[in-house]
């Protein structure tokens, strides 16, 4: 085995670990004033860096360490979007972290080795790097979550996604060794030949994956795994609820993907139960749930939980159809949501940030752009044609139905119907209340461009959806190519 | 030509509707009217060359549909049926656009006005082109909505509403018979392009239609089902409640809308049906009956009442009475003839009657006129003219007013029809002579003569109307005095002088000779119309100029009677008894019981409620308490985890 070709094959993530340990460095011997512009610039960059070399890197499957790290057009497809998704939530956050005082040059670091934690999820072909990454990732989040150190509510949240994390950590570890007592390997490739060659599946094996699920279904925040979610997200400085709402979950999904539909096809028909039996739970209760609530962030939260449930069902679906379809889902899913935060961001009175729904009145008067974006992401988002959003449902669907889960896809249907009333709500707000106070108006180049691109993206897409889908399909046939 | 008599007014009700905020009041009005007396001139000139130029002619415009065998287009048809129906349409509504800038100066909304009789006029004109039954249709309804849009053009006065309403509700009834109607001659021929139908309808003479497992002789079915239709715009009795409250639009709207034209629409179809309804001798005896007892009854009730303008309306009912049981005896000549001298004097009337509420301030009962004739003397005159021509006055052998020669011919035809139908109409129409002409001058004696029983201001404010007003009256006016007397012989004359005038747009069967013999009625006969109208003249005179005690005693000798009459049969309250109240309780039943309780209960609202109440129930779980919320993951676990040891327990 030669370890150069090893290195090149894991390039992206070599490069990041190199640059945020560099930035790390150059932070300390920069003087306080100047250390978080220079290296939240410098982060982006690398991060823009990476994409490329995530882009140029030779296509087709490869495997590096061991086989404990593979390289295919799957991850690759993962990792582009994570990386951008990293990007916009620093370039987004830029002028709110400052005015919350997080301006710390370790925020963008933080991010990054998130995100390092985040490809080794989705480049994993071994129980060993899965878990590597996962707790990578899990560890960066922790820490950033709590970053307003001075604020009680971010401290909360923080502690509580740490211990509720460690929970499912050991549920998810403790899965990986049962698997591995059972199948007597902790190898991708080994456990597929394991589970496929094995007459009758053992209980031992099927409680490991059982356990191994509950993990993921955690960093998805599937219902009843869920709970942490609306605390969190609400706690946690906004721009880093952006990057919750947003990377990790793709990443998670991701990783879901591979474990289900690589080492366990075989148990298909005992997985598929329970990923159907999360992903009802979540569509309906973030539905129901997210209809009572009084606080954007809050509602974002639910609005993930639902959509950890839509792309869920992709995943019941088992086909390549189905996988095709979560990986459209997941990256109209990222542009919603990094537009809906951008929009949430710049929402100030005087200064300062609020949060609540009703801080939105009259914003179809005030602030007619903004508005106008909002209400193209929650259009999309409640899957209202021709927007984005409707297609990313739309396949969802489509694969639902062509594995004749037809229960699951009225299910999703009714629920999706009653989430439209929570998305209109804050249309409703925007467009029909009488304004309270205005709030500032929108400051900032950068986030203005971000909004009108994702806006634009979201209104467009229907133009062109094959560039999308084609490659979400050549990214899914990967893993269905044995 | 065609095309442009039929369109102008169209072009002119987009301009003035659409584009009236550009135009401004003067300029609207100036539009509309201007274009619709070029079509009034076009069609003139097509009446002229019709008859007694090239021809009849149809006018090919657009393909409309084409499925299978259901095929129709638009065309104009322009026969001499049409042309006749052209000039009174365009000339009437030329003369009551002209009048209303007088009229309407004063109103807030003069292009939405003008618009709307624009607009009427063009669906009246599609209505009498059309040479296919669905185009029929599409004036037909166009017109009824054009009449529901004015009788409510003061949408700001309640009763106006109602009235619209009432207007359209009743015409609906009609239209749905009209509607079956259409269907079932579809049904019978195969086909609903008119001359097609004509031709094919001998041979369809016998033809059973079975529905219910009951047979039935089809074209009866049809004819009948098609003049519900008929009844229901041309405001025959059972469906003629919604004339009267019409009254509530402007008064040129009556004049051109619930007098000239579209009242008239019902005859019209007949009419031009009359290849259909020749061969049922059923349906006309039914068209006879119902016309003949309309003519008497709009009569009776004409008697009694006290707003000007109802006074006319039930005369015009009655009239229509006239014009079907016409139709009904196969005198479709004459039916035609009188529709046409109505039009003139009835539109004369009404606008008339508009220059006196006008005059008055907009006071309508007539209690409360009286001694305005030095003052108004234009509009005296006027009335008197359509009075007379109403009335049917004349010297015989020389000539007289329109309605004594139209009248007289439908009352001879009717003698002369030798039937059971034809004499039930003959006297119920005669006695109807005698008390339109005791209303007509119980009107003017009212109205123009005695005391003035206004008030002093009123009194002071009376004045003769503008020359907009009462110049345009000058054709109206003309034509009352001589229509008559000029279409006689062609209309409705003997031989062949009458068909070559109608050519083939009229049919008769020949064994249906009413009108051939109304020429040979008895002296007395000829004579009796003239004399019903001049006993009812002298009656009037008597009873308001010479002993004006006479009438409050005669109601209160006559009670019942008086009564009846002046609550007009009870027609309203009959109706309210039987469909509008049931239909009020059953539609608040279902509404409240129905929709409420149990649709919205158990549909939306219920499940917005349970949505709710559920989303409450989840907030609350969410306690904020990091081990419940462990607790609830570990629930989770556990749960998944047995479900799959329990299932692999049972396998």
């Amino acid at each position: 085995m030669n370890s150069f070709v090893d290195l090149l094959i894991s390039l992206p993530e070599l490069f990041l670990v190199l640059t945020a340990m560099g930035m790390m460095v150059a932070g300390v011997y920069t003087s306080a004033g100047k250390a978080y512009t220079l290296i939240s610039n410098a982060a982006v960059l690398s991060l823009f860096g990476a994409i490329g070399l995530v882009l140029f890197a030779k296509t087709g499957t490869t495997l590096a360490f061991n086989d404990l790290f593979i390289n295919d057009g799957f991850a690759q497809y993962i990792k582009i979007i994570l990386l951008l998704a990293a990007a916009l939530v620093i370039l987004i956050g830029d002028r709110a972290v400052r005015k919350i005082k997080i301006a710390h040059f370790e925020y963008p670091i933080l991010i990054i080795f998130a995100t390092i934690g985040m490809m080794l999820m989705v480049s994993a072909n071994d129980l060993m790097s899965l878990y590597v990454g996962l707790e990578l990732q899990s560890l960066a989040l922790y820490v950033v979550a709590a970053l307003n150190r001075d604020s009680l509510r971010s401290s909360e949240a923080g502690l509580k996604y740490f211990v509720l994390g460690a929970l499912s950590s050991g549920m998810l570890l403790y899965g990986c060794s049962l698997i591995y007592g059972y199948a007597g390997t902790t190898s991708f490739t080994g456990l597929e030949t394991a589970v496929a060659g094995a007459s009758n599946i053992s209980l031992g094996l099927l409680t490991g994956l059982v356990f191994l699920i509950v993990g993921l279904a955690f960093k998805v925040a599937a219902v009843p795994f869920h709970m942490w979610t609306p605390d969190v997200y609400e706690g946690a400085p906004t721009p880093v609820t952006a990057f919750f709402a947003a990377a990790p979950k793709v990443a998670s999904m991701a990783l879901f993907v591979r474990i289900t539909m690589g080492p366990f096809q075989g148990m298909a028909d005992q997985w598929q139960q329970i990923i159907i039996v999360l992903s009802i739970l979540s569509m309906v209760l973030a539905a129901l749930a997210a209809i009572s609530q009084t606080n954007i962030k809050r509602l974002m939260a639910y609005s993930s939980i639902g959509h950890a449930g839509y792309a869920l069902i992709g995943l019941g679906a088992g086909t390549k159809q189905g996988t095709t379809a979560i990986l459209i889902y997941l990256a109209i899913y990222i542009v919603m949501v990094i537009g809906t935060f951008a929009c949430i961001l710049c929402m100030k009175r005087k200064g300062n940030s609020v949060e609540q729904i009703n801080d939105l009145a009259g914003l179809g008067k005030s602030h007619p752009a903004i508005a106008a974006a909002l209400l193209l992401f929650m259009f999309s988002m409640a899957g209202i044609p021709p927007l984005a959003g409707f297609f990313g449902k739309l396949y969802i669907f489509l694969a639902a139905i062509e594995a004749e889960l037809y229960s699951l896809a009225v299910i999703g249907v009714l629920s999706s119907v009653v989430g439209s009333f929570y998305y209109l709500r804050i249309v409703k707000v925007m467009y029909f209340d009488n304004l309270s106070d205005e709030l500032d108006s929108v400051t900032g180049k950068r986030i203005s461009v971000i909004i009108s691109l994702c806006a634009l993206t979201i209104l467009l897409f229907f133009l062109s959806p094959s560039l999308l889908v084609d490659s979400a399909s050549t990214a899914a046939s990967v893993l269905f190519e044995k | 030509m065609e095309t442009l008599a039929v369109f102008l007014p169209l072009l002119g009700a987009i301009l003035a509707g659409l584009f009236g905020f550009v135009l401004r009041d003067r300029g609207a009005v100036l539009v509309t009217s201007s274009l619709l007396t070029i079509s009034a001139v076009l069609s003139w000139v097509l009446f002229y060359d019709v008859i007694w130029g090239t021809g009849p002619r149809t006018v090919h415009l657009l393909n409309w549909v084409s499925v299978d065998k259901f095929i129709f287009n638009w065309a104009l048809l322009i026969d001499q049926l049409t042309v006749v129906m052209l000039v009174v349409v365009t000339t009437v509504s030329s003369v009551v656009h002209w009048y209303s800038i007088g009229y309407m100066h004063h109103d807030k909304s003069i292009p939405r006005f003008f618009a709307y009789l624009s607009f009427f006029t063009f669906f009246m004109l599609m209505l009498v082109t059309s040479d296919n039954l669905i185009q029929m249709f599409f004036g037909w309804e166009g017109v009824g909505l054009c009449s529901y849009l004015l009788i409510g053009f003061w949408f700001d006065k309640p009763s106006a509403n109602a009235a619209a309403i009432k207007a359209f509700v009743v015409n609906r009834v009609g239209d749905f018979g009209y509607a079956l109607g259409i269907f079932g001659v579809f049904v019978l021929f195969g086909t609903i392009q008119l001359d097609d139908i004509f031709l094919a309808a001998s041979s369809k003479a016998e033809a059973k239609i079975i529905f219910l497992g009951i047979e039935f002789h089809a074209i009866t079915v049809l004819c009948l089902l098609l003049f519900i239709g008929a009844m229901g715009k041309s405001a025959q009795l059972g469906l003629h409640t919604w004339l009267p409250d019409a009254m509530e639009g402007p008064t040129p709207v009556s004049a051109l809308i619930h007098a000239a034209t579209m009242v008239t629409a019902g005859v019209f179809m007949v009419c031009r049906l009359s290849p259909l309804f020749e061969y049922s001798e059923t349906a006309l005896a039914v068209v006879a009956v119902v016309g003949a007892s309309t003519a008497f009854f709009a009569a009776t009730v004409g008697l009694t009442q006290n707003d000007i303008k109802r006074v006319i309306a039930y005369s015009t009912c009655s009239q229509l009475g006239y014009m079907f049981f016409a139709a009904g005896l196969s005198a479709y000549g004459a039916a035609m003839f009188h529709l046409f001298t109505h039009a003139f004097f009835k539109a004369l009337l009404f606008l008339g009657s508009g220059c006196v509420i006008h005059a008055m301030s907009d006071e309508q009962d007539m209690r409360k006129m009286g001694g305005i004739r030095k003052l108004v003397p234009i509009t005296y005159i006027y009335m008197w003219i359509g009075s007379l021509a109403l009335a049917g006055i004349g010297i015989p052998g020389l000539g007289g007013f329109a309605g004594f020669h139209s009248k007289d011919i439908i009352l001879e035809s009717a003698w002369a029809a030798d039937s059971i139908f034809g004499y039930y109409s003959f006297w119920l129409g005669l006695i109807a002579a005698l008390m339109t002409a005791f209303y007509s001058w119980r009107l003017l004696f009212l109205t123009f003569h005695g005391q003035a029983r206004c008030d002093e201001r009123t009194l002071a404010h009376v004045h003769e109307s503008p020359a907009i007003m009462w110049v345009p009256l000058l054709v109206l006016a003309a034509g009352a005095v001589v229509a008559g007397y000029l279409g006689h012989t062609v209309f409705a004359g003997g031989g062949d002088q009458m068909r070559s005038f109608w050519g083939d747009a009229l049919f008769m069967l020949p064994t249906h000779t009413a009108l051939e013999n109304a020429h040979k009625v008895p002296l007395w006969v000829k004579v009796s119309p003239l004399a019903a109208g001049l006993m009812g003249i002298s009656i009037a005179y008597i009873f308001y100029i010479q002993n004006n005690k006479l009438p409050s005693n005669c109601a209160a000798r006559f009670k019942p009677l008086y009564e009846i009459s002046y609550n007009k049969w009870y027609f309203d309250e009959l109706y309210d008894r039987i469909f509008v109240k049931p239909a009020f309780v059953i539609g608040r039943y279902l509404w409240k019981s129905g929709d409420g309780a149990v649709i919205d209960r158990l549909g939306p609202d219920g499940l917005a409620m349970v949505t709710l109440r559920f989303s409450r129930l989840v907030s609350i779980l969410q306690t904020g308490y990091v081990y419940h919320y462990a607790f609830a993951m570990l629930i989770g676990l556990v749960g998944l985890v047995s479900w799959y040891v329990f299932s692999e327990f049972l396998r």
